[in-house]
């Protein structure tokens, strides 16, 4: 039985929960695993600490909730230095490199980082910087295949803006595949 | 007093007086509760006759009452009746007219029953517009429970929860249903038995939230206690304080423990209906792709 | 009879619970709702107020708990299927509708999505701590019926269910959710139409004259008619006769009360869900509902791993309590172990039905997230001793 924990976590406004939207819909619904989404925010709408727990399994999901992480998807300074501790010991850290700065990782942890807000103004819309990650996210771990991801995030984001999207989860995935080494 | 009236005494061997409105009463349910000289029995009448005269359809007139005296007139009239809780025959209403738009429907409660446990409800139908004719009868204090201050009862008045006189501001009814939002609002007596019926067969006849309240003598418990007298000396005070208003400014309307009475009809405006602002909306955001709800 | 395609959204979807419960009472032919926006319940409502235009039906906002716990009963009366949604402070409100709703046997629905309490408490994070006060919260002598869905995929089944008891016992029935399931996203599978069975009211063929609201047959239901049908009947709550009409007296209250109580607890083993598992030959048995349940499985994974013989026994119908059922597991294992999220409810339940034969050990917990499941494995290790 395998089990896999997720934490993406950054600021409301974001996309956090889209984007464990797609990931749980992307196991649960096209790669006929079964995903857990818990999503947490503040009592602020907008701007407060936001963050989505993900369980991806071959069985159920019993207990709900993600203590500590296998994997940490981190879009803010406050989510890494409030998560990156709860880190499992041998798991990953993925983060935008250029809003969150590593500085100690905890013992025999994985960071992968990418310029994710860069990527998105490079395609006109900064917003879909959650989808950059998304993209990242499968291409580093390939914990759910591309084409489940892909379908997800279709029936996932607002209608004409499919092409957007697909382009930000492909740039993300591509430098996820480079840094991994994966051919 | 407290609800233990027994009311499974089988009357229905006894002989019934050949009264007009006898067929729209459930009739082994007489005798009724009231007191003698209360008024709430009058305005039963009254609204038997005008549900006679307006030939309305009785399989598709519904009537809901909440707790107290008044409350006790659903379950005598021969109608689809409810007798709900303390305070929200109102909303029990609303959501009998709109499941079942065909009904017209009738809530008659008291004016404790309305608007001091059922304000908020009253405000809400009334800003709304739902498609309700409320009758309220005043009588200024709580019958059933023993004569309490109600938020109708004038300053002065003496009440067993307010022993030494009453110091606080009632409310005027008609202001308040008329800034609310009321599309028709009136007063009458219950001396005034053949305007109150007309009163009712015009208010029958309208849409949207429609507002009557009546005066009438509580004698057990509001008259006796304050030295007017009994129910017919209340009644010969409402024939001698009546002043006929209509089109009155309901600010100019409020009733103090003596002193001018004013009647008639306040309030006579359209507007459209809850259901109707809503099929109408959804009409637009919808296009053909909606169905009108309720036909 | 089957679903109304009209409101099934058949399809595979990612939902929340407060979603799929949405889904579930329209799939089950709800029409009606009325509700009051409360934390963490309100999901529920608004997608019903987005989904139903177009599916033919009317939600209304009302202006607070007790008037939307009394219009869906106007709205029963006025044929429709209804239901209401709350949470917390909104349950203590709705407490007085659920004697109306039961004493005049209004078929209705309300979804409870529970939060820490008391007052105010802990509105965005879960509790199991309503379990009693909708048993016990309103006043007088009644039953109701409770469901425990521990998943989205479970909110929109057990809706659906809810809608059927209702119409079949005439009893107010109780989807009791939590903060975790309600917010939790997850695979719900929305079969067609064709597929979901749907019990439908129990219209009277009666003509107007000899139908009588409040008789009934063997199975203690009446049948029922709505206003504007030509029957003229009375609905009070006040105690009332056959033919629906006001009768105070002890005989009534008797005949009525006794009725009203026994088509529910005479029926509580046909009522009763227990999933169990591995309790043939357990030394404990875990005894859990709602999102519990899931707890406590990853914590009896654990102690069978650990080489403990542990049974889980998960009570999908909560109330009528499976009493029964309870009491017969008891006389096959060494002890319960009772894990809920509140200082202890449904462990008076378990403790009443086992009787003092075996330890009935509780897992309390004040609410505001789950037990650690290592708390509910300590126990059973305890237990098993």
């Amino acid at each position: 039985m395998t089990r896999t924990e997720i934490r993406i976590g950054g600021l409301g406004g974001q996309g956090v929960i889209l984007s464990g939207i797609i990931l749980g819909k992307a196991a649960s619904i096209y790669d006929g695993l079964n995903a857990t989404l818990i999503q947490a925010f503040g009592p602020e709408a907008r701007g407060s600490a936001c963050s989505a727990q993900v369980t991806i399994a071959d069985d159920p999901v019993d207990y709900p909730y993600v203590l500590n992480p296998d994997i940490l998807v981190v879009m803010s300074p406050d989510a890494y230095t409030q998560f990156a501790p709860s880190l499992k010991p041998g798991g990953m850290l993925l983060y935008e490199e250029e809003l969150v700065h590593i500085k100690e990782l905890p013992e025999g942890v994985r960071a992968y980082g990418i310029g994710a807000t860069r990527i998105a103004e490079e395609l006109g819309r900064r917003l879909v910087l959650n989808i950059v990650m998304v993209g990242f996210f499968v291409g580093v771990t390939g914990i759910v295949s591309v084409g489940a991801a892909e379908k997800a995030l279709l029936s996932s984001v607002p209608k004409g803006t499919e092409s957007l999207n697909l382009n930000a989860f492909r740039r993300g995935f591509e430098h996820g595949r480079s840094l991994v080494g994966a051919a | 007093m407290s609800e233990a009236i027994q009311d499974d005494q089988d009357l229905s061997g006894m002989p019934m007086m050949d009264n007009p409105v006898m067929p729209y009463l459930r009739q082994e349910r007489i005798p009724h509760i009231w007191c003698p000289g209360c008024g709430i029995g009058t305005t039963v009448n009254c609204f038997t006759r005008a549900i006679e005269e307006a030939a309305s359809d009785l399989d598709k007139l519904a009537i809901v009452s909440g707790i107290g005296c008044t409350g006790r007139v659903a379950g005598y009239l021969n109608l689809d009746s409810f007798h709900t809780t303390h305070g929200r025959a109102i909303p029990f209403a609303t959501g009998l007219k709109l499941s079942n738009p065909e009904l017209s429907v009738v809530v008659y409660s008291g004016d404790g029953d309305l608007f001091a446990i059922g304000g908020n409800h009253f405000m809400h139908a009334a800003r709304r517009n739902m498609d309700l004719l409320v009758v309220c009868v005043n009588n200024f204090t709580y019958g059933m429970t023993g004569g309490q201050v109600a938020p109708t009862t004038p300053i002065g008045a003496t009440q067993t929860t307010m022993p030494y006189g009453n110091f606080e501001n009632p409310a005027s009814l008609p202001f308040l249903a008329d800034a609310a939002g009321a599309t028709f609002v009136a007063r009458w007596t219950v001396y005034h038995v053949r305007q109150l019926t007309r009163c009712f067969k015009e208010a029958l006849g309208k849409k949207g939230f429609r507002f009557i309240e009546i005066l009438a003598p509580c004698p057990t418990l509001f008259l006796r206690r304050n030295r007017l007298g009994d129910g017919v000396d209340m009644v010969r005070t409402y024939k001698e304080k009546s002043v006929l208003r209509n089109g009155a400014d309901t600010k100019e309307v409020g009733l103090g423990l003596t002193g001018e009475i004013v009647v008639g009809t306040f309030v006579d405006r359209e507007r459209p209906t809850w259901l109707e602002s809503m099929n109408d909306h959804f009409g637009k955001v919808f296009g053909d792709r909606y169905s009108r709800y309720g036909g | 009879m089957t679903a109304d395609p009209k409101g099934v959204l058949t399809g595979i979807h990612f939902l929340d619970g407060d979603h799929a419960a949405c889904e579930g009472a329209l799939a089950a032919g709800c029409r009606f709702v009325a509700g009051y926006p409360i934390t963490p319940s309100t999901e529920v409502v608004e997608r019903f107020a987005q989904r139903i235009p177009l599916v033919g039906g009317l939600f209304i906002q009302m202006e607070d708990e007790l008037a939307a716990s009394i219009a869906i009963l106007g709205g029963a009366w006025g044929g429709k299927k209804v239901m209401t949604v709350t949470s917390g402070p909104g349950l203590s409100l709705m407490m007085e509708h659920l004697g109306l709703a039961y004493i005049t046997e209004t078929p209705c629905v309300f979804i409870d999505v529970q939060r820490g309490g008391p007052s105010t408490g802990l509105p965005t994070l879960p509790a199991q701590a309503d379990m009693m006060q909708v048993k016990w919260g309103s006043h007088g002598d009644y039953e109701i019926i409770a469901l425990s869905p521990n998943s989205p995929q479970e909110c929109f089944d057990l809706t659906i269910r809810a809608f059927n008891l209702t119409e079949q016992w005439r009893v107010p029935v109780f989807l009791m959710m939590d903060e975790v399931v309600g917010h939790m996203t997850e695979r719900v599978v929305i079969p067609e139409a064709s597929a979901i069975e749907i019990t439908e009211r129990r219209w009277t063929a009666k003509a107007p004259g000899t139908y009588r609201p409040y008789d009934v047959g063997a199975d203690r239901v009446p049948e029922m008619t709505k206003a504007g049908d030509g029957h003229r009947i009375h609905v009070t709550g006040l105690t009332h006769d056959e033919r629906g009409w006001p009768c105070m007296t002890p005989k009534q209250q008797d005949k009525l009360i006794r009725r009203l109580s026994g088509k529910i607890r005479d029926n509580a083993d046909a009522l009763t869900d227990i999933r169990e598992e591995g309790c043939e030959d357990a030394d404990v048995v875990v005894v859990s509902y709602g999102i519990t349940s899931r707890v406590a499985s990853a914590a009896v994974l654990r102690a069978r791993a650990a080489g403990l013989k542990v049974g889980h026994a998960r009570l999908v119908v909560t109330w009528p309590f499976p009493a029964a059922r309870i009491a017969a597991l008891a006389s096959k294992c060494k002890a319960m172990v009772v894990p809920e999220l509140n200082l202890g409810q449904m462990v008076h339940e378990v403790r009443l039905a086992v009787n003092g034969r075996i330890p009935v050990l509780l897992v309390d917990h004040a609410g505001g997230t789950v037990h650690d499941p290592q708390v509910i494995l300590d126990r059973i290790q305890e237990a098993a001793r």
